[in-house]
């Protein structure tokens, strides 16, 4: 018995082939696939809402907007995607207004799909109920028109849509808050598909049939940067009447989970909780792999496939893994070709890191893993609450007090902990990349480093002492009541795994004898401390939208202050010639005056000390050998289409990494048969005994 | 004073349940009856070895459970005396050279460099890459090769100091022996002498090295698994403090006067038992943790508020489990009120407060001892499921269930860090194993079936 | 019987309204509707009016329990708890926050919980049983203390320690199964496989102890008593007396873990990566979202009240003394 079922075991398990733990069918082997995973599922695939980078890794694969930012060279420059150039702005009437035009280029198709098939716009319920997949209807394509553009820019207004960026281009785009008004009493029937082709927006119009003109109130020279975000990518209305129909919406069959769209990738498989599938568009109009990029990357074979049609690879798996260690586990068995952790991780609760390392091991290497990174247009800076009696305020006191915390918090040492060296200190607001950030001794921050050999060097603990001193804590006591100094830092618990964390912060203050208290909270709870202003030190990040000064100089513009505008500047620093700067700063041209005028920002703001400058943490990839044209971009994540992969290699070295071992498991039954035995023998005795009379 | 007592609220009623046993030890001896089923106990082998593998948990967690703030030396001349707003325990003091001693982040037991390479400024100003020297592990040495040498001399020392105390200590049971002739000393005695042969080396080791090495932040994982402990002890014994008065209560008054009261709380039980037992506790935790961050003057200081979400986890942990125990008396009352005596106390018209406090209480406290103590194990097991998932203990608290979670960072690293989940293994272990062991005796000395069944056995 | 039945089902009622009560206050003291409509508005360039809108659509902006603006019985319906709660108990359970039908998720994942806790449920009583009856059989012999002792070791040890250890050992040294994911239909083998083994094996300690107790006791008892003197042999008194008189105490233990079974185990399902509901519910109470909490806390409650009533009815087949009244 035992050895038939052994038997079964070995023969159903010789089924699965050479390997035993691959994740995926057997059938998808030497397919041209790539396999990555994501951790959080995302909320919205809809291109007004989502805003994300857990979604833009689909969006951007599936919708192209006018632009987008080349894949190579840096610093980032947009080029021209759906549209036929990157549009200039053109002012009228004095600079009161701003026009962009934007032709689209002739020719483009969307993926093929049911809602441009007339027939299926009124669907049978019971034919929707039975309905798995929207792919399962007859698909038709039809080509791209500049009506589409129009179409989804009127849906940013649309009142039972939440875009986030509608508040911001209400301001700008002419007579977009009085669209989004009119929306609102038209849409009186619940569910029900609103047509926004029968309602005009005054500031969007149609030239002909592939160019369209966006009229914004004043200057924006930030506009162009939106135009490079799905938010501004083409929407059929087909799509949203298809998808209105009654019966779909119970079946998840939404715009918001299906997205539809002309570029590389159609969304085909859309389970959030195991896995999204994207297969190959077959209506692509075909890009070129760019020819240039950074010196050093034709050195990294970065070029080779230059010129040739992307995308090269034909379905895109994407396994939900939520816990960290079968994470990295797969990626390091081959299952998984690519590993690393996105920069907007900080923005909500994150249980799963990947530790890998900045460095690769030599096993590792011996696996031809690489790395690559790239500074991310981020910064995670610790804020003062510029509110707060103690460390707020512009008193000179409170400067110092801030100055000398500057110092004590040794950011390269947080940097080697805690991201495994991935990371820049920062100097100022500006992340690297962006235009006014200088590198070198002219980026230092000389309030917390000095420029010694060719290096930037944090000034020693005793000047943060002498600092606090003078301040009026000499040795983190107060001088005039002797009490020992207590400051507090609000954190956003992200779980048990946080402690270390804590622990280094509060270490950092006791450098200067100052007593540190973490309150950790919830996210929500956070929020809203920061919004009543009820913080005293903070931690925080920002990811860039843009590649643009503006982006991060308006997080300390006084008006843009969290508690009285609920604004985006979280520490509420207000100076007034700092703001006036900002003023004058926001809509200009980068040029030679503007780097003067984010300099002169930069050193008030690093003088006023309103953050620790914290750290630009650099994003990380780590990938197999046999994936080709790998670069981190920050700014942009329709990378995919670049990708290439070498699958006779991975089928080979999956094999060769995964070998099953199965003396363990020869050697477990053998111990359980084992321990039968005695059993057996103790049973055996049990009978005879039982056959004598009871004594 | 050179000290300020802090009175955190688990340290008191933890040192209130020290005394709450200690008197009941008291009352037990004076009371025959009430002495025997622990007479019974504590003959078994099992129970006197499981208790002295308890006992050093127990001694490290009181330690733990005295906290004060040391006082600061005077600023100005008039001014009050200010103390540090650290809180410290005297496990604290009495480990401080594992507390103080901190690397820079993860190093291997008893390495003298860290885990990881790291860019290194040699003296002439050059940089290599290279695995720095630790700043306290093995610091002492001369030369990185005599640590082996170091080392065994070392273990060496202590195992002769083991072996001294060990012999010493069969000096100290013999009065004891007569005393107590019934209680197995000699297993106790072969138990003292493995934990001294492995304590001993490991404290002369430790003010050398990292034992147990250290974790991300360069804290000695010794020191955490000794810290964990405390938290350990007070969710297991305090939660049970929480559930009895809900669950001896109600199971009694609804086993009593059934009717609409034994309704009512039947209706309360269940309702609380379909919820699913993580959701509530999930709920429950983050609602408390609302609570604190509304009212941050309540609690000034980290231990506080550590110390008052510990409380409360142990509360809504004893919430949810008193269900068990007040259906368990509620069926025992249902049996006892049926019986001739408490039938005769009715008619003979007395009060129901005196037949449930000195007829129906007496009889079912067997019930409660045995489930107290099987309680404890599993309830230190449940604080590492639900720290690990994050609704546990606050975050600045050192537990197991912290320690696990940061390990599956650790696991996830190349070379992987294995040393700090190891000990949390190898202390959990033994700590819920001798709990289960002694859980087991009390059972067996308390319950009358189980007692037949081994007889007829 | 029926009547019975009826009448249990009756009682129902005012249990799940109290559980829905008691989630509907836990929730609520802790998120406001602004906090939940913040989490899913997400948490950039988010305005006062935009939070203002999700709640009117979402259905909060009305008072949570008591509306004093309403006349006569509207103080209590035109609540945020009464509209939500209604809907429940006609199992409608609508639209998670973030717009997906929760019916339609419970459906796509109850598949892979089940595929997971059954072979747990039922590898897991076989094996224990089956290793409490050999204990029980040798009964104050050293094979019995060495299984008890086992057991008790077993239990000693945390689930946390079996997965996390199971699943370094047969993924990632010995490649013998898949280290996580998830494929419906006969794929889906390989994939539980390892789960189920540490499923089985974190419970075992516990549960073999305990069901041998069971049998022990059993063992005392006159009937079997009876059964030796008459000449029985020892394996059929085990098997066709004591089992089926264990039968009671076992089942009322297992009816009840029947609705802990569909949540599956919370852990192993987010650790293997199993789509189940227990990994969804986690990730509702993460991301706060109340839809789904209050209808999975719902979905469990009922099947709890139903297994109460499942465990009395079959104790009229397993023990035919006992009468419905």
């Amino acid at each position: 018995m035992l050895r038939a079922l052994l038997l079964f075991a070995v023969t159903a398990l010789a089924g699965c082939g050479e390997v035993w733990n691959d994740p995926y069918p057997a059938s998808e082997r030497t397919s041209n696939t790539l396999y990555s995973a994501f951790v959080e599922r995302p909320k919205h695939l809809d291109p007004v809402q989502s805003y994300t980078e857990d979604e833009a890794r689909f969006t951007q694969q599936v919708y192209e907007p006018p632009l987008q930012y080349h894949y190579l060279k840096r610093p980032y420059e947009l080029i021209p995607l759906s549209a036929l150039e990157v549009p200039k702005p053109r002012e009228i009437e004095g600079g009161k207004f701003t026009v962009y035009e934007i032709r689209i280029r002739p020719g483009i198709s969307y993926q093929p799909h049911p809602a441009f098939v007339a027939g299926n716009h009124a669907l049978a319920p019971a034919r929707i109920a039975r309905l798995k997949s929207p792919y399962e209807l007859p698909a038709a394509t039809r080509e791209l028109v500049a009506d589409d553009f129009i179409y989804q820019i009127k849906r940013l207004a649309h009142p039972r849509l939440h875009s986030p960026i509608y508040g911001l281009m209400a301001e700008y785009i002419v007579g977009m808050a009085e669209y989004s008004e009119q929306l609102r009493k038209a849409d009186t029937k619940k569910g029900e598909w609103l047509d926004l082709r029968r309602f005009p927006l005054k500031g969007v119009e149609r030239v002909d049939s592939h160019t369209y003109r966006v009229t914004l109130k004043g200057r924006y020279p930030q506009f162009v940067y939106w135009l490079a975000m799905p938010f501004f990518a083409p929407v059929p209305w087909e799509a949203e009447k298809f998808f209105h129909q009654p019966g779909m919406q119970p079946r998840n069959f939404t715009l918001d989970w299906w997205p539809v769209g002309t570029g590389p990738y159609m969304l085909t498989e859309n389970n959030p909780n195991a896995r999204m599938v994207l297969e190959r568009n077959p209506n692509f109009r075909g890009e070129a792999y760019p020819s240039e990029g950074e010196p050093e990357d034709a050195q990294a074979g970065l070029l080779a496939d230059a010129g040739r049609t992307v995308p090269f690879i034909d379905r895109v798996v994407y396994s939900r893994e939520k816990e960290g260690i079968p994470y990295w586990n797969k990626f390091l068995q081959g299952y998984y070709d690519t590993s690393g952790i996105g920069s907007d991780q900080f923005d909500q609760a994150v249980r799963v890191a990947i530790e890998g390392e900045a460095q690769l091991t030599q096993e590792m290497e011996a696996r031809g893993i690489g790395l690559q990174t790239s500074v991310a247009t981020t910064i995670i800076y610790v804020g003062f609450n510029w509110l707060d009696p103690v460390v707020g305020g512009s008193s000179e006191r409170a400067r110092k007090l801030r100055q000398a915390l500057s110092i004590a918090v040794d950011m390269e040492e947080y940097l080697s902990i805690f991201a495994n060296g991935r990371g820049l200190v920062g100097h100022g607001p500006l992340a690297p990349g962006i235009f006014g950030w200088r590198d070198g001794e002219q980026g230092i921050n000389p309030v917390t480093h000095v420029w010694k050999d060719g290096a930037a060097r944090r000034r020693p603990l005793e000047e943060a002492k002498r600092l606090l001193a003078e301040a009026g804590y000499p040795d983190g006591r107060d001088a005039k009541t002797g009490q020992p100094l207590v400051l507090y830092l609000d954190a956003r618990t992200t779980g048990p795994g946080d402690k270390p964390r804590l622990d280094w912060w509060r270490r950092q203050f006791e450098k200067l004898s100052v007593q540190l208290e973490v309150r950790e909270t919830d996210w929500n709870r956070f929020q809203e401390k920061i919004r009543k202003g009820s913080q005293q030190i903070f931690i925080l990040g920002w990811n860039a939208d843009y590649p643009d000064p503006e982006n991060f100089m308006f997080l300390l513009h006084g008006a843009q202050s969290r508690m009285k505008s609920q604004g985006e500047n979280a520490a509420n620093y207000a100076n007034p010639e700092f703001d006036g700067l900002f003023e004058r700063m926001k809509n200009m041209e980068n040029s030679p005056e503007r780097q003067k005028i984010v300099d002169r920002m930069t050193d008030i703001a690093r003088r006023d000390a309103p953050w620790i400058w914290g750290f630009h943490p650099k994003d990380f990839s780590l990938s197999h050998g046999w994936l080709a044209n790998v670069k981190p971009n920050n700014m942009a994540r329709n990378g995919i289409k670049y990708l290439r992969a070498d699958v006779e290699k991975r089928a080979a070295l999956r094999r060769e990494w995964n070998r099953p071992v199965l003396w363990p498991l020869v050697l477990i039954l053998v111990v359980l048969a084992g321990s039968a035995v005695p059993a057996i023998v103790g049973y055996r005795r049990r009978e005879r005994m039982a056959a004598r009379p009871a004594s | 004073m050179p000290f300020l007592p802090v009175f955190l609220t688990t340290d008191v009623l933890l040192w209130l349940l020290v005394c709450v046993s200690a008197g009941y030890g008291w009352y037990c001896r004076r009371h025959a009856h009430l002495a025997a089923p622990w007479v019974r106990v504590f003959q078994t082998r099992t129970a006197v070895v499981s208790v002295v593998i308890l006992t050093p948990y127990l001694l490290v967690g009181l330690a733990d459970s005295l906290h004060f703030r040391t006082r600061l030396e005077q600023v100005g001349a008039g001014s009050a005396a200010s103390y540090s707003p650290e809180v410290l325990s005297l496990l604290d003091i009495a480990a401080s050279h594992l507390r103080s001693r901190r690397e820079k982040t993860y190093s291997a037991p008893f390495a003298t460099r860290l885990y990881a390479k790291e860019q290194i400024e040699l003296a002439d100003g050059r940089q290599v890459r290279d695995f720095p020297r630790l700043q306290y592990g093995g610091a002492h040495l001369r030369d990185e090769e005599e640590r082996v040498v170091d080392m065994s001399r070392r273990a060496a020392a202590g195992l002769a100091a083991a072996a001294a105390l060990w012999i010493l200590l069969a000096w100290v049971v013999k009065p004891l022996r007569r005393r107590w002739a019934a209680v197995p000393w000699g297993a106790a005695w072969w138990t003292v002498g493995p934990l001294l042969v492995i304590a001993a080396p490991v404290l002369l080791l430790s003010e050398g090295y990292h034992v147990f090495g250290t974790d991300k932040v360069g804290q000695d994982v010794l020191y955490l698994s000794l810290k964990s402990i405390r938290t350990s002890l007070v969710i297991g014994t305090l939660t049970t403090l929480a559930m009895l008065p809900f669950g001896i209560g109600f199971g009694i008054v609804a086993g009593y006067f059934r009717g609409w009261v034994d309704d009512l709380i039947q209706y309360v039980y269940t309702t609380l038992n379909s919820i699913p037992g993580v959701l509530l506790i999930a709920a429950a935790v983050l609602m408390m943790q609302v609570y604190v961050d509304m009212r941050p003057e309540l609690f000034p200081t980290a231990a506080e508020r550590a110390d008052f979400r510990l409380l409360m986890l142990c509360g809504i942990l004893g919430v949810t489990t008193w269900t068990g125990l007040t259906r368990l008396l509620r069926g025992e009352t249902l049996k006892l009120s049926e019986l001739e005596y408490i039938q005769a106390a009715h008619a003979f018209g007395v009060s129901n407060a005196r037949i449930l406090t000195r007829h129906i209480l007496p009889n079912v406290a067997h019930i409660v001892i045995i489930t107290v103590a099987l309680e404890f194990s599993a309830l230190v097991l449940t604080e590492a499921v639900l720290s690990y998932i994050g609704v546990g203990v606050d975050p600045a608290t050192t537990s197991f269930g912290t320690m696990i979670n940061a390990a599956r960072l650790e696991m996830s690293r190349e070379p992987i860090v294995w040393w700090s989940i190891a000990a949390a293994f190898a202390f959990m272990l033994v700590l819920v194993l001798a709990a289960n062991l002694f859980a087991d005796t009390v059972r067996d000395g308390f319950d009358p079936r189980v007692r037949m069944v081994a007889i007829a056995a | 019987m029926l009547a019975y039945i009826v009448r249990r089902i009756l009682y129902a009622v005012p249990i799940l309204i109290g559980v829905n009560l008691i989630t509907f206050v836990l929730f609520f003291v802790v998120n406001t509707p602004d906090d939940m409509a913040r989490m899913q508005l997400g948490t950039r360039r988010v305005t006062p009016e935009a939070i203002e809108k999700w709640k009117g659509e979402h259905g909060y902006d009305r008072p949570l329990l008591w509306n004093a603006s309403a006349g006569g019985l509207g103080k209590a319906t035109q609540t945020v708890f009464f509209e939500k709660s209604v809907k429940l108990f006609a199992l409608e359970f609508g639209a998670a926050e973030d717009g997906r039908d929760i019916a339609n998720e419970i459906r796509a994942r109850v598949g892979p919980s089940l595929a997971l806790a059954v072979p747990v449920f039922l590898v897991g009583l076989a094996v224990n049983i089956t290793f409490a009856l050999f204990l029980a059989f040798f009964r104050a012999t050293y094979l019995d203390f060495w299984g008890v002792t086992l057991c008790v070791g077993m239990m000693s040890i945390s689930a946390l320690f079996y997965i996390i250890g199971g699943q370094y050992v047969a993924s990632k040294l010995w490649h013998l199964v898949p280290i996580s994911g998830y494929a419906g239909g006969l794929d889906a083998l390989k994939f539980v496989v390892l789960p189920v083994v540490i499923g089985v094996v974190s419970s075992f300690g516990t549960s073999a102890r305990f069901y041998r107790t069971i049998f022990v006791e059993e063992l005392t008892r006159d009937y079997v008593r009876t059964a030796r003197a008459k000449g029985l042999a020892e394996t059929s008194v085990m098997f066709g007396h004591v089992l089926r008189n264990a039968m009671i105490p076992i089942l009322t233990g297992l009816v009840v873990a029947i609705p802990a079974l569909f949540f599956g185990s919370l852990i192993t399902e987010s650790f293997f990566g199993i789509p189940g509901l227990g990994s969804y519910t986690i990730d509702a109470i993460q991301a706060q979202d109340f839809a789904v909490v209050r209808s999975m806390v719902f979905i469990g409650s009922v099947l709890y009240v139903l297994a109460l009533l499942f465990t009395d009815i079959s104790y009229t087949f397993v023990d035919p003394r006992v009468r419905f009244e």
